[in-house]
């Protein structure tokens, strides 16, 4: 069934046809221009969060650099930006090289109680993130983690765990198992086999696994609202403040740079994933 | 060829012949067991053995991960299960009132009796010395309000209740304000001796863990008990030593109860005290004693109210329902369960606001997802993908960065009153209040959750072949027959799939409530972080917590059965 009309098709025919793509022009609207409409936003020369008459003429006097300056020079800013650089890699480290560990092992045929490990692994993802960040809290009080740098970097491991497993045993089901018993043949030690033949063909699904991981952490709110203190205040916290209490337009050109960040992480993962497809032979080209 | 005994028949011949060897390997095979691997065990164990070192090394890799799991998150979410039922803290504040309440028959109508009021005495003043009293309060305010300045009011008086019999006795005698009166009193002449060493050392060392003296937990029962406690908080909360500590005034409370009751007590102790406690034990009798009741009522009346009890009594147990039947609106009475007053039934309202909302998000994604979904899987696959990127981008960017354009789109002042005004739909002093209510959730979560809509649908909608709805036209089928009839019955798995997915994504949401929704648009979640951060009443958040993940649970393994959990797709 295409989208293109036939040759004879009836005049009602015609009609709902445009219609129908009217309605998916304006939900493709809804999507995408909200993101879209915050980007000049964050260029206003006034602490308004609509369009000047100013900018409407393009006059260059309405637009300016001004938020964007004191997002680069506040110091609350600063540390919160500091503190996402510092947590998210981190756990984004954690949660790759355990995942990446155990999704090899999940792929091995023959593992005992594959469906309740594979329950326990993915379960930080079912679970709502109020109630992970309400049980995380109750319990990392206990254990003398609240507040701490270190309690965080837990946490948002946990999160991120589920999507490195998702993505790097996706990748494992298409490797071909006779690869590794080959190299083994041929005198390579499990961990030479491992290094030289099976991590290079499944790096594009780690990496995806990560690149998931690292923006659960750094877009992570609720848990590290709960879990952290204020020495952890990361962006998206300090964004939720500024949202609730004093909006500020800085706001939207911080809001700016997380776009452009989301635009080059989704052209990453989707580079990526052609390129595994390419080397599995899924595609052509 | 009649003589059969001679030596052409092939079972007489002795020689090697093929038939002789398989004979011989098949008796050997018999005698040897089964077939056997190069190393020479049997191939069926070996087969064994390495499966097993297969799977001990596949778990083996999957352990850390699992273990970093369990900690980090399965113990947390066990730990809040835990305190939605977990209640010692009026077992542990107040032991002696709960064992002594236990015969108390709350439908009496009055206040318990004096060996009551006696018990919670002791209780009331070591919590108050330990601070543990507002805390108590505050638990039980949650099911009585008023219960929480009654506890603050009256563990101020503790002191004075205590004081109105140490001041006797040191009126006696003053050698009973002297701290050394009370060790050689009450320790044991072994931890005396440590405690002298561990002084001289100064090391820094712990101090020895006070030990009673032999003998004066028969003579003086309540007076040992109190004092061992008291001994025990100087060492480890304050870091003293009891030697140079004047003791509580509810020890010299104690001591009277146990002199009145055991006036040859002095027979157990020699040397100087012996004589200090025969003279205290005479005139013990003529001591100034008011009733602990009294003395209670006198610090409050509200100590007369039976209900107070009742709820002290209803909640002894360690562990109680009390928070999941708040949580539905009930309550715990001693008369058992009741509804909530009128004015307090909120949680049933919000989870059933909760439910309706998700479910009013739920349909508008189904609504708005479907034609793109259908657009995108009938497209080329170049136009597709390219369009794909228009939804895969909103799904990428920050939540945030998303709730924060609804925050500017939808204010007074925001951009779409603007253009509202100026195409002139709205009067400049009548624009639309879109934002804190309901409407500002809805059409911010919708936009949120709508690539979780799209996506699962798409995957579906990819796999219906284009022949059926052709083979049902050229049946002379309309359009409209063709696509209700043979097209949508093959996409519901995709609807149902996307529809789940969404509805439990949505029930748990906090931040886009929390910040456009106001106070009519918010959900369950929203005052759990309620009761975690500002009311403190955690068992309360950790009911809710649990009756949320309950459905969420349930809900996902609906979608296990209908999708398969391992089919969740990321884009």
């Amino acid at each position: 069934m295409s989208m293109e009309l036939p040759p004879y098709a009836t005049v009602g025919q015609r009609i709902w046809h445009y219609t129908f793509l009217v309605i998916c022009g304006l939900v493709l609207f809804f999507l995408i221009a909200p993101i879209l409409v915050i980007i000049p936003l964050s260029f206003n020369a006034e602490n308004f969060f609509t369009f000047t008459p100013g900018m409407l003429a393009f006059d260059p006097e309405a637009y300016s650099l001004k938020h964007y300056r004191d997002f680069f020079t506040n110091a609350n800013w600063q540390q919160a930006l500091r503190n996402s650089v510092q947590i998210a890699p981190v756990a984004t480290l954690l949660s790759v090289s355990l995942g990446t560990l155990a999704a090899i092992g999940l792929s091995a045929p023959h593992v005992p109680f594959r469906r309740a490990i594979m329950a326990i692994l993915i379960s930080p993802m079912i679970v709502p993130l109020i109630i992970s960040a309400a049980g995380m809290y109750f319990f990392y009080s206990r254990i003398g983690l609240q507040g701490t740098y270190i309690g965080v970097v837990l946490a948002h491991a946990a999160l991120g765990i589920p999507f490195v497993i998702i993505t790097v045993t996706a990748t494992l089901v298409g490797f071909d198992r006779s690869l590794t018993r080959a190299a083994a043949n041929l005198g390579a030690g499990p961990v030479r086999t491992f290094f030289r033949v099976q991590m290079p063909l499944i790096l594009p699904g780690v990496i995806s696994g990560g690149l998931f991981a690292f923006i659960t952490s750094f877009d992570e709110v609720v848990v590290v609202l709960f879990v952290g203190s204020a020495g952890q205040k990361t962006l998206p916290w300090q964004m939720f403040t500024g949202l609730r209490e004093q909006i500020s337009p800085t706001i939207l050109a911080v809001a700016t740079i997380l776009v452009v960040i989301s635009i080059a992480l989704l052209t990453t993962v989707e580079v990526l994933r052609r390129r595994s497809e390419r080397l599995r032979g899924m595609s052509p080209g | 060829m009649t003589d059969r005994t001679g030596t052409t028949g092939p079972d007489a011949f002795t020689g090697t012949t093929p038939d002789t060897a398989i004979r011989t390997a098949d008796a050997e095979e018999r005698a040897a067991g089964p077939m056997l691997a190069a190393d020479g065990r049997p191939l069926k164990r070996s087969l064994n053995r390495a499966l097993r070192a297969q799977k001990l090394r596949a778990l083996a890799l999957i352990a850390p991960l699992l273990i970093f799991i369990l900690v980090t998150f399965i113990a947390p979410i066990a730990d809040m299960l835990f305190r939605s039922v977990e209640n010692d803290i009026v077992s542990e504040t107040l032991p002696r009132t709960t064992t002594a309440l236990q015969d108390w028959d709350h439908t009496s109508g009055e206040a318990p009796n004096e060996d009551v009021f006696r018990a919670f005495y002791y209780d009331m003043a070591l919590a108050a010395q330990r601070k543990l009293h507002t805390r108590l309060g505050t638990r039980l305010n949650y099911e009585v309000t008023g219960i929480s300045s009654l506890f603050r009011r009256t563990g101020r008086d503790m002191d004075n209740m205590g004081e109105v019999y140490m001041d006797q006795f040191v009126d006696l005698d003053p050698a009973w304000e002297e701290p050394a009166t009370w060790v050689a009193l009450m320790a044991s002449p072994d931890w005396i001796a440590d405690q002298a060493d561990w002084q001289a050392a100064d090391s820094g060392a712990a101090e020895p863990a006070f030990a009673l003296r032999d003998g004066v937990g028969a003579a003086l029962p309540r007076t040992a008990e109190i004092y061992q406690d008291f001994a025990r908080f100087i060492q480890v909360e304050d870091g003293d030593s009891p030697i140079g500590e004047e003791p509580w005034p509810v020890v010299y409370t104690a001591l009277y109860e146990d002199l009145v009751a055991n006036p040859s007590a002095a027979g157990s102790f020699d040397g100087e005290v012996s004589g200090l406690v025969a003279a205290a034990a005479e005139a013990v009798q003529g001591f100034e004693a008011p009733t602990m009741k009294a003395a209670f009522l006198d610090s409050d009346e509200d100590w007369a109210d039976p209900e107070v009890w009742a709820t002290i009594q209803a909640f002894s147990p360690e562990y109680t329902p009390g928070y999941f039947l708040t949580a539905v609106d009930l309550k715990k009475t001693p008369d058992g369960v009741a509804a909530q007053p009128e004015d307090q039934q909120i949680y049933i309202l919000l989870f059933k606001r909760t439910l309706f909302l998700s479910l009013t998000i739920m349909f508008s994604c189904i609504l708005l997802g479907y034609p793109i979904a259908y657009l995108l899987s009938n497209l080329p696959l170049r136009t597709s993908n390219l369009l794909m990127i228009l939804v895969l981008l909103p799904f990428w960017t920050s939540l945030l960065v998303r709730t924060s354009a609804w925050k500017v789109l939808l204010q007074q002042q925001g951009v779409i009153n603007d253009i509202l005004v100026w195409l002139g739909i709205v009067a400049d002093g009548n624009r639309l209040v879109m934002i804190n209510n309901q409407f500002g959730t809805i059409v911010a979560m919708t936009h949120i959750l709508l690539p979780f809509m799209i996506l699962p649908l798409y995957s579906v909608l990819k796999t219906i072949p284009p022949s059926y709805v052709r083979a049902a036209k050229s049946l002379g089928a309309t359009n409209w027959t063709a696509f209700w009839r043979v097209y949508f019955p093959q996409s519901v798995p995709g609807i149902g799939a996307g529809s789940i997915l969404v509805f439990i994504l949505s029930i748990g949401y906090y931040i886009t409530p929390e910040l456009v929704g106001g106070t009519t648009g918010t959900f369950i979640s929203n005052r759990i972080a309620y009761h975690i951060s500002s009311s403190l009443n955690w068992g309360l958040a950790a009911a809710l917590g649990s009756i949320l993940l309950a459905v969420v649970l349930i809900l996902y393994w609906v979608y296990d059965k209908i999708v398969g959990i391992d089919n969740v797709s990321l884009g």
